[in-house]
């Protein structure tokens, strides 16, 4: 019985490595992030190799999870989602009881050899489970289905912003209203329901803690406190606008690589890059995101099922969401949140779930329709 | 029921919609990539003039503000080591466009020599480009002021002031308080440098040293606006740094002084302990140097004056070397037999000048020739007779023998709060077996009822084991540091509970030892060197021989010159054996006999003591009866009538008003 397996295995790992059965467009627009990302860390970090080896092992690690990923047909992660989905969040729970603390919130499992967010698997769980209930139903969804999806997806995120961790619990829930969003909820519904949602506003800046107020209301003007809670934005804006349009170039940016920006290799890296490259790197950048995010959309039209169409969709739409708010955070847009630049920002949970979201990708462009 | 859903579903319409959607939904997002790119159009193209100047022209930087040390006082608050205002010339690496060119440039201004460009290009390696590295310290006032004229030609260097460190007692407390010195390439491995940013000296040795945590404190910083020179412009924001904790010695400074100079320059140690605490009040190793030539870097010229000195002025002698102790053991040993109940106080010895182990040839002397005639124990501590110990030795058996000896406090480490102490040798056969393949041999265990042979003990450890016995058994292990003190704050006394239970079951055993250790001073071998002492004193000699006896000129050689090279002298005391207070242990290390010439070091640290309690008791209570009847005392000491000690000011540190200023166990 274990030799049969094992020779399985063994086939199974072949194969992956010999016959990768990936998207080229979209490996060699996260190959070129992954490039970019290390440039910009090299520079961040002073000139730190250790950071980069460590870094560059996480893309090595995520990327081989991607490949082996890409192997597991749709069907079988669709059957293997509930108990993905109850999995993770239990995890949730356990880091609630039993959690490490660092530096003020509890979201950190210590396994003993590495410590991990729970947390971002719920970042892949959430759309899985949303595209795993809708799958069967009839769409667009009625109102009873928007209501179960809303639970499914208020659960762990209500659990991870009691964490206090707002930053994954807003990615979570966007991962899951994209698979709602695009299982073609009337749009009466989503117009209603964004209303309802303006109006819960007050209630949630009441459930906010102190720290995470003071950040909006530095947000809204940040000149007023500029030694306090208005020092990152202004000092980031500072690295950003004195890059102009061409940049100071690698390795010379001199305002961002300054102590006075913390964070300034994981959630302010992209003020290092903003200030070395300039607007035509911001530009850059931003288009390959976008071609990065449009070619998951293609996967997703593409895609053999409803299953395999939402959760595609739902995790290109959410890339969309960490680009969009680090990149509004550092230019002062958007209050201070713990939302990484993705395949940028120094850090590895979130470079190897990033990637881990790509392999489920890969493996629903695997699995698409065959045009006759 | 699912199954009737799933062949209703529309999956072409479905697939539709979901076309739409995505679309729908792409759209949107180049929306929102584009709303992002016009927000840094804004930043970086509409108001880059703005920035680009608060970026160039006005950079605030945090700056580190290191914490001022702590602050070590003795016991009365006499200050041993102080900080004190100086200069030093530091570097923003990143403000110097060609380093090797200022290097050589600002040698025609401040003269630097190779150990300040060594440490300086180490820290270099360290440091990030914008933090400050110190080029050199202690500048003096011509260096500053030439500085200043060229300052111009210098960009990214200045003269800045911070705290150095001066010892006003100099040599005296070189081997207690220890010294600090620049930070090194080493120490940055081993520092928190988060801690130690801004801080450019570390304890290196010493209490300096062991208390680096508590003396150190914790950096705060300023944020300052520089300009493009980095010159700062003005502070914005300070958050104060927390100083390090003062420190108070149970040590009192003039005990420490008389103890130095009873030595006469004499290489040897000291070590006074108080038997009820186990605090230090004197420790002293003879020669000592001058700790203030470390602080900021000694000269090579000073530092091979000190290592080529062959009486090893660096060399704490108190706890880092360790002598065979000689017959200052026995007393221990004496105790040993009783609590092992091998001997009663009354069993008696034979003593004919020489001892031979039953059926073997190889026979061992007694100091006197022809022997001290049938001794019981307070005769033979008294006498010092070798033939009791070594019979007392080789019925103990090395096993017990070591196991007692061990439990007061040999062979290990007394658990000082210094680094560095040697834990010296107690013979046993694990010990041995970690050295030579041959097994134990019962004339090692013979010599060693002698304390001759492998012993090897430390000052330290002898007056901590004197301490212990005179404190009825119970153990403290010894500590300097008395309190400490948060700046602005009263003094906290800082806990010393004894370190085990006593070691002593019988307290008449305990009078026996003490009745022999009495009889030393008053009729033994250390008769006359207490004469006119108002307490009444207990003690032992010890002369250990460095070399064994390989011909007979010791025999026939009288010559204390010619002896002092051979012998190490040993004195241990305490006293007032009533309730003793003060237990001491000296060490000359070339000494011709141990009562002669270690006796009367070991008095004047007790009459300084003395001194420092506002005389003694017994003298302030009854005038007439002191000095002339004590010394006097009759052969049995333990009848004689002394006052008690009851009222002592010692015993009583809270009340520290009504005592004479200088108080012994107050807080200062």
């Amino acid at each position: 019985m274990i030799d049969v397996l094992q020779l399985r295995m063994q086939r199974f790992l072949r194969r992956v490595i010999t016959r990768p059965r990936i998207d080229l467009p979209l490996a060699f627009g996260l190959l070129v992030l992954a490039t970019c990302g290390l440039m910009t860390l090299y520079s961040a970090s002073g000139g730190s190799m250790s950071m980069i080896v460590s870094q560059a092992s996480r893309f090595v690690m995520g990327g081989m999870l991607l490949l082996l990923i890409s192997r597991i047909p749709p069907s079988v992660l669709r059957s293997w989602t509930p108990w993905l989905y109850a999995g993770s969040v239990a995890l949730l729970l356990v880091v609630a009881a039993l959690g490490q603390v660092r530096s003020g919130s509890k979201r950190w499992l210590d396994l003993g050899v590495l410590s991990f967010q729970p947390s971002e698997l719920l970042k892949l769980t959430v759309p899985m489970m949303v595209a795993w209930y809708l799958h069967p139903r009839q769409l667009p969804p009625s109102w009873k289905d928007i209501i179960v999806v809303g639970i499914l997806i208020a659960i762990p995120a209500g659990l991870i912003a009691e964490q206090p961790d707002l930053g994954t619990a807003l990615l979570v829930s966007a991962a899951g209203a994209f698979a709602l969003f695009l299982s073609g909820m009337a749009w009466w519904k989503i117009g209603s329901l964004l209303a309802a949602v303006g109006g819960m506003i007050p209630v949630a800046w009441h459930f906010l803690h102190e720290y995470q107020r003071n950040r909006v209301r530095t947000l809204l003007d940040p000149e007023s406190d500029p030694l306090g809670n208005g020092w990152h934005i202004i000092q980031s804006q500072i690295a950003v606008g004195s890059g102009g349009s061409f940049g100071k170039g690698w390795q010379h940016g001199t305002q961002s690589r300054l102590d006075f920006l913390p964070e300034h290799t994981t959630d302010f890296i992209f003020a290092v890059f903003s200030e070395e490259f300039g607007l035509v790197g911001v530009i850059a950048l931003m288009v390959l995101y976008a071609f990065i995010i449009g070619r998951c959309l293609w996967i997703a039209m593409e895609a053999r099922d409803t299953y395999s169409r939402l959760l595609a969709g739902a995790i290109g739409m959410s890339f969309f969401v960490y680009v969009f708010v680090n990149g509004g955070m550092v230019a002062g847009m958007l209050p201070v949140v713990g939302v990484p630049m993705p395949l940028v920002s120094y850090g590895g949970t979130s470079a190897v779930s990033l990637l881990t979201g790509f392999g489920v990708l890969m493996a629903i462009h695997a699995n698409r329709k065959m045009h006759d | 029921m699912a199954l009737r859903r799933r062949s209703i579903k529309d999956t072409r319409g479905e697939s539709a919609l979901f076309r739409v959607r995505a679309l729908v939904g792409f759209v949107l997002i180049l929306m929102g990539l584009s709303a992002l790119v016009a927000r840094y159009v804004y930043l970086q193209v509409q108001r880059h003039d703005e920035f680009a100047l608060r970026s160039e022209n006005n950079r605030v930087k945090p700056r580190a503000i290191p914490p001022a040390r702590g602050l070590i006082f003795d016991r009365n608050g006499v200050l041993l080591a102080d900080n004190v205002p100086a200069f030093r010339l530091e570097v923003v690496p990143e403000q110097v466009s060609d380093l090797k060119a200022m290097l050589s440039a600002i040698r025609d201004v401040v003269p630097l020599d190779d150990d300040d460009i060594d440490a300086f290009k180490k820290q270099l390696r360290q440091n990030r480009r914008f933090d400050s590295v110190p080029l050199k310290l202690h500048l003096t006032e011509d260096e500053i002021a030439r500085f200043a004229i060229n300052r111009w030609r210098f960009p990214g260097l200045d003269v800045v002031p911070y705290l150095t460190r001066r010892y006003p007692y100099g040599p005296l407390f070189a081997h207690v308080v220890g010294y600090v010195g620049r930070i090194d390439a080493d120490d940055l491995n081993r520092l928190d440098a988060d801690r130690y940013k801004g801080t450019s000296h570390v304890g290196r040795s010493g209490l300096e040293r062991s208390y680096e945590d508590m003396l150190h404190g914790e950096p705060g910083y300023e944020l300052v606006e520089v300009n493009a020179d980095g010159r700062t412009q003005r502070v914005l924001e300070t958050h104060p740094p927390k100083p390090g904790k003062n420190l108070y010695l149970s040590i009192d400074a003039r005990v420490q002084k008389a103890a130095t100079d009873a030595f006469a320059g004499r290489p040897g140690s000291a070590v006074a302990i108080d038997p009820r605490n186990g605090q230090v009040m004197a420790m002293v190793s003879v020669p000592s140097f001058d700790p203030n030539l470390f602080v900021n870097g000694i000269s090579r010229a000073d530092y091979t004056t000190y290592t080529t000195d062959t009486d090893k002025p660096l060399l704490n002698r108190a706890m880092k070397s360790a002598y065979p102790p000689g017959s200052t053991v026995k007393p221990f040993l004496a105790l040993g037999g009783l609590e092992y109940g091998i001997r009663r106080p009354e069993d008696t010895v034979l003593s004919t000048g020489e001892f031979c182990i039953p059926g073997q040839q190889r026979c061992y002397r007694d100091d006197t020739r022809g022997g001290d005639g049938t001794v019981n124990m307070v005769r033979a501590i008294q006498k010092s007779t070798n033939t009791y110990f070594y019979k007392l030795a080789l019925d103990m058996g090395i096993d017990r023998l070591a196991s007692w000896m061990g439990s007061l406090g040999f062979g290990k480490k007394t658990g000082i709060d210094l680094l560095g102490e040697a834990e010296g040798i107690l013979p046993s056969r694990e010990w041995k077996a970690t050295r030579s393949k041959y097994g134990w041999f019962p004339g090692e265990t013979i010599i060693a009822g002698i304390g001759q042979g492998y012993w090897n003990v430390t000052a330290l450890q002898l007056a901590h084991a004197t301490a212990t016995f005179a404190g009825h058994g119970t153990p403290y292990a010894p500590r300097l540091v008395m309190a400490t003190a948060t700046v602005k704050e009263r003094p906290m006394p800082l806990p010393n509970p004894p370190s085990g239970p006593s070691l002593i079951h019988k307290p008449s055993d305990w009078s026996v030892v003490n009745q022999g250790m009495e009889a030393v001073i008053t009729g033994g071998t250390g008769k006359g060197i207490f004469t006119g002492f108002p307490y009444v004193v207990a003690g032992k000699s010890g002369t250990a021989e460095r070399f064994s006896r390989r011909s007979n000129d010791y025999d026939n050689n009288k010559n204390t010159a010619y002896l002092a090279t051979r012998h190490r002298a040993w004195f241990i005391a305490y006293t007032p054996t009533e309730a003793p207070r003060i237990a001491v242990a000296a060490m000359l290390e070339a000494g011709a006999w141990g009562a002669q010439d270690a006796g009367p070091i070991v008095r004047k640290v007790m009459e300084a003591w003395i001194a420092t309690q506002g005389g003694a008791v017994p003298a302030r209570n009854a005038p007439e009866t002191v000095p002339t009847t004590v010394p006097n005392a009759p052969e049995e000491p333990e009848d004689a009538p002394v006052a008690t000690p009851a009222d002592m000011p010692a015993a009583l540190p809270s009340d520290s008003s009504s005592a004479p200023p200088p108080d012994d166990g107050g807080n200062p």
